[in-house]
């Protein structure tokens, strides 16, 4: 397989990712004593703990709300029966389609003082009457939170699909009662997935940008991107980023604990149809009632919204930039899922046929980039450019910039942080391989080249088509990195509902909402489409 | 094609896999290599298909060195067709399509009549369109073993062919596949821990233990002359009894003197331990020799009892199933051994 991985392939993934990391690091290190100390004296002493305070309350709010929802409504779809339950099974994962940042201003343009349903209750209950306001902590919590709960959602029902009913049927012949079971049984069996799907969560939570930007909520990485663009500090930019990698690697930790006995994923899962708990009457009914509310707020009504707006701004909106707009984002998606994929096959490759520990440490640091926050990862990622270009003028002499600003650094964050979500289905392909296959591929005759063409592509090509097209549509939704990045002028959908929302123009945000969306919708089909058949072929 | 191999060996960290091995197979046979399991018959069949290197010797096949000094043929020019133990069909493709993978032939239509030839050898011209997980695991087996005769080999190897599969329909496998493998005029080699099947199949019987080859034969010299102790207990039931050389042929024991002739003489006076098959110890309930039954297994036709004899040694004995007798009855025997088998007490 010489031809196919040079021994450099899974060496330059793993630099990929790592670099922008290693680089914020040296640079804080290197920086720390020449940073400018009345900036730092303002930032510690204004921002550094509102932000810690913030971001701390958000993740543990957030947590919560989606480990209650997602467990909750997991345990009802998994192992209950109650009217519509086998549409909500796939239906409450369609939230996961819908970016936080859409929820977040279709949330504030419709709840906040002069939005739609505040202005109707009080037409209808009187002037005097008050909703809590949206713009506040709770609100962006209840935002995030419903927009992360399908986490949670399925990692736990696939967790009471494996074992769910079974071991109820145990706790009932030692004399629990179905619902007492729950709590005493299932539920701490499920807790490595469960605490997975927390985890999952809150590195979500930390990562987020845009909705608790639309919030003007404060976090670590709102605090980055105007130490960018704010302060024009690099700097605080930089020790900032530090110290939310900090907490990255904090819930990161938490993760690998909790995942160290749960090897089952939801895909596995739903491999036998369990006997389900019926809930008569009323109960019924409340499942249902409250499995509609949350489909209702998490997808139908937000989607419903952005529609009629989109619809309304369309005529006035929707001219040449558009195409601008999209024609940009899916190229850029394009050549992101293409590069992402032709790193991670050069991994699998080089996983399968070389030994020694050396591609399996840089499949290993390829996966971490998914867990680094793009306002970071966009700070590494110039950091990184920047020294190149400082290096290569002082060598060639000149102005300028080479690399950064350029589509290069937009690439180079993408790969890092999306590696990892190329890398799964395509290592997943290759797992699927027997040896046994290549050899008697091999013994028919087929060498290298053959076995590529005839046996691997063949075999892989779900995994690759899937690789491309999560990579694809991930970086559709991805704001941050293509925020801070991007060569000037380069504004994608994501972009233009940053701009739109940053200037309270809601309905003018649906257009380019709505189109992510939509994109969006496809892995969830996708997902939802292999959970159906784990259940037919039960 | 002939099948050489010239004192291979393949080490392992720690064991020595392989241990100068020589073996010849020749053209139109069908050899096997039985031993229990890590004995190394694995590794010999992977050394000769190319997946592994020897650390030494040659393995040549149709005189042609495919593995030697300064030699190495790659796997997929060896022309050596493989079934493997999981069969290792391709998933993706339909069972004619899997059977014509490896044929080269530029014509398309010749093609496909060499894969239908095959399939209708092994008798599956009918499932030609299924997938592999739509047949029955003896069906991949046929299946695979079509793929593997498919590109008119020099040699075909099977690694197990039939561990993955129902008890009750190996041995009527077993006959089909000989019968392939002869229709074709196949050169094989066969890997098994069960004699049975290589009974069914191989005209040649290798017997490893511990990466070395302890005895290649006959399967009926097998058995009835094996020339170490492992292979005698490993090949066929038996037990031993003590007894000492008279002669040429003549060996006393507690069961009187055992005439016959014995497969490697030993001088007069040698203390041997003398192999008796179950089929050499014959119930006569006129006998005057009487042993007590210890354990008995009902096989249908036939008991296998474990008799201990007056000195408290045990033999075994298939009796008709009419003889139907209890645990500490004491029955008749006598022997009736034409192949003394005995080697020295050491």
């Amino acid at each position: 397989m010489d031809s196919l991985n040079p021994r450099a392939g899974p060496a330059i993934a793993a630099i990929l990712v790592a670099l922008p990391m290693v680089a914020i690091l040296a640079a804080v290190v290197h920086g720390a004593t020449g940073a400018d100390p009345a900036l730092w004296a303002h930032l510690s002493e204004h921002v550094l703990a509102r932000v810690t305070v913030n971001t701390a309350i958000l993740v543990v709010g957030v947590v919560a709300i989606a480990v209650a929802l997602g467990t909750s409504l997991a345990w009802l779809t998994a192992a209950c029966e109650f009217p519509g339950r086998g549409f909500f099974s796939w239906a409450l994962l369609l939230p996961m389609a819908m970016p936080a940042y859409v929820l977040a201003f279709v949330a504030v343009a419709t709840l906040d003082y002069a939005g739609a349903v505040p202005v109707a209750l009080r037409t209808l209950l009187g002037e005097g009457f008050a909703m809590p306001p949206i713009r506040s902590t709770g609100g962006v919590i209840a935002v995030l939170g419903l927009a992360s709960y399908p986490y949670v959602y399925l990692m736990a029902r696939g967790a009471f699909l494996t074992h769910g009913a079974r071991v109820l049927e145990a706790a009932q012949s030692l004399g629990f009662g179905p619902w007492s079971g729950l709590f005493r049984v299932a539920v701490p069996l499920a807790r490595p997935w469960l605490a997975g799907g927390a985890a999952l969560v809150a590195m979500e939570t930390l990562a987020d940008f845009g909705a608790v930007s639309v919030f003007n909520y404060d976090t670590f990485t709102t605090a980055i991107y105007k130490a960018w663009y704010g302060l024009f500090s690099i700097e605080t930019a930089l020790g900032l980023a530090l110290l939310l990698l900090v907490l990255v690697a904090l819930a990161l930790a938490a993760e690998r604990l909790a995942r160290g006995r749960a090897r089952y994923t939801a895909a596995d899962a739903g491999l036998r149809a369990p006997a389900r708990l019926a809930l008569p009457g009323a109960r019924g009914w409340a499942a249902f009632v409250y499995a509609t509310v949350v489909f209702a707020l998490g997808f139908v009504l937000p989607a419903v919204v952005l529609a009629r707006w989109a619809l309304g701004v369309a005529p006035l909106d929707l001219d040449v930039r558009y195409i601008d707009y999209t024609l940009r984002t899916l190229l850029l998606a394009a050549m992101a899922a293409v590069a992402c994929l032709a790193l991670a096959v050069v991994l699998g490759y080089a996983t399968r046929f070389e030994a020694g520990p050396l591609p399996r440490a840089a499949a290993r640091v390829a996966g971490l980039g998914y867990a680094i926050p793009g306002t970071v990862l966009a700070v590494g990622v110039v950091t990184v450019l920047g020294g190149i270009d400082a290096a290569w003028r002082s060598v060639a002499g000149g102005e300028g910039l080479w690399l950064q600003g350029t589509v290069v650094a937009l690439l180079f964050g993408y790969v890092a942080r999306f590696l990892a979500v190329a890398n799964v289905p395509v290592q997943g392909g290759f797992a699927r391989i027997r040896p046994s296959l290549e050899e008697a591929a091999r013994s028919l005759g087929l060498g290298t080249r053959g076995l590529v063409t005839r046996l691997h592509l063949p075999l892989l090509g779900a995994g690759l088509g899937t690789a491309l097209l999560l990579v694809f549509v991930d970086v559709m939704k991805e704001m941050p990195i293509t925020l801070m990045t991007r060569p000037f002028g380069w504004d994608t959908l994501a972009v233009r509902v940053f701009e739109m929302t940053a200037e309270g123009e809601w309905q003018r945000a649906a257009l380019p909402a709505l189109v992510v969306v939509a994109a969006g919708l496809l892995p969830v089909a996708l997902l939802t489409w292999r959970m159906e058949r784990a259940a037919r072929a039960a | 094609m002939r099948l050489e191999l010239r004192e291979v060996s393949r080490a392992f960290p720690g064991v020595a896999a392989v241990d100068r091995l020589s073996l010849v197979v020749q053209a139109g046979r069908i050899g096997c290599l039985l031993g229990p399991s890590g004995s190394g018959k694995t590794t010999v069949l992977r050394l000769i298909a190319g997946f592994e290197r020897p650390d030494a010797g040659e393995i040549l096949a149709g005189g042609e060195v495919l593995s030697g000094p300064g030699r190495w043929v790659p796997p997929e020019r060896r022309r050596i067709g493989m079934v493997f133990q999981d069969f290792a069909l391709f998933p993706h493709l339909d069972a004619i399509s899997n059977v014509a993978f490896g044929l080269r032939d530029s014509d398309s239509g010749a093609r496909r009549r060499r894969a239908e030839e095959l399939l209708e050898l092994v008798g599956l011209s009918a499932e030609a369109r299924r997938l592999p997980h739509e047949l029955s695991g003896g069906q991949q087996q046929r299946v695979a073993l079509a793929r593997a005769l498919a590109p008119r080999p020099r040699l075909v190897l099977l690694d197990e062919p039939f561990s993955n599969l129902d008890a009750d329909v190996r041995m009527e496998l077993a006959q089909q596949l000989r019968a392939a493998l002869v229709a074709e005029g196949a050169t094989a080699l066969l890997v098994t821990h069960d004699q049975r099947e290589a009974f069914a199949i191989a005209d040649e019987i290798g017997v490893m233990r511990a990466g070395r080859l302890e005895q290649w034969d006959a399967p009926w010299e097998l058995y009835h002359s094996p020339v170490t102790r492992f292979v005698a207990d490993f090949v066929g039931e038996g037990s031993f009894i003590e007894g000492t050389v008279l002669g040429p042929g003549r060996v006393s024991t507690e069961l009187g003197v055992i005439e016959g002739q014995l497969t490697s003489e030993q001088p007069v006076g040698t203390h041997v331990d003398l192999l008796l098959r179950p089929d050499d110890v014959i119930h006569d309930d006129d006998s005057k020799l009487r042993a007590e039954v210890v354990e008995r297994a009902f096989r249908g036709a036939e008991f296998r009892y474990k008799l201990r004899l007056p000195s408290g040694m045990l033999v075994l004995c298939f009796v008709p199933s009419h003889h139907d007798h209890a645990i500490g009855e004491r029955i008749g025997i006598r022997l009736d051994a034409q192949h003394l088998v005995g080697f020295p007490r050491g």
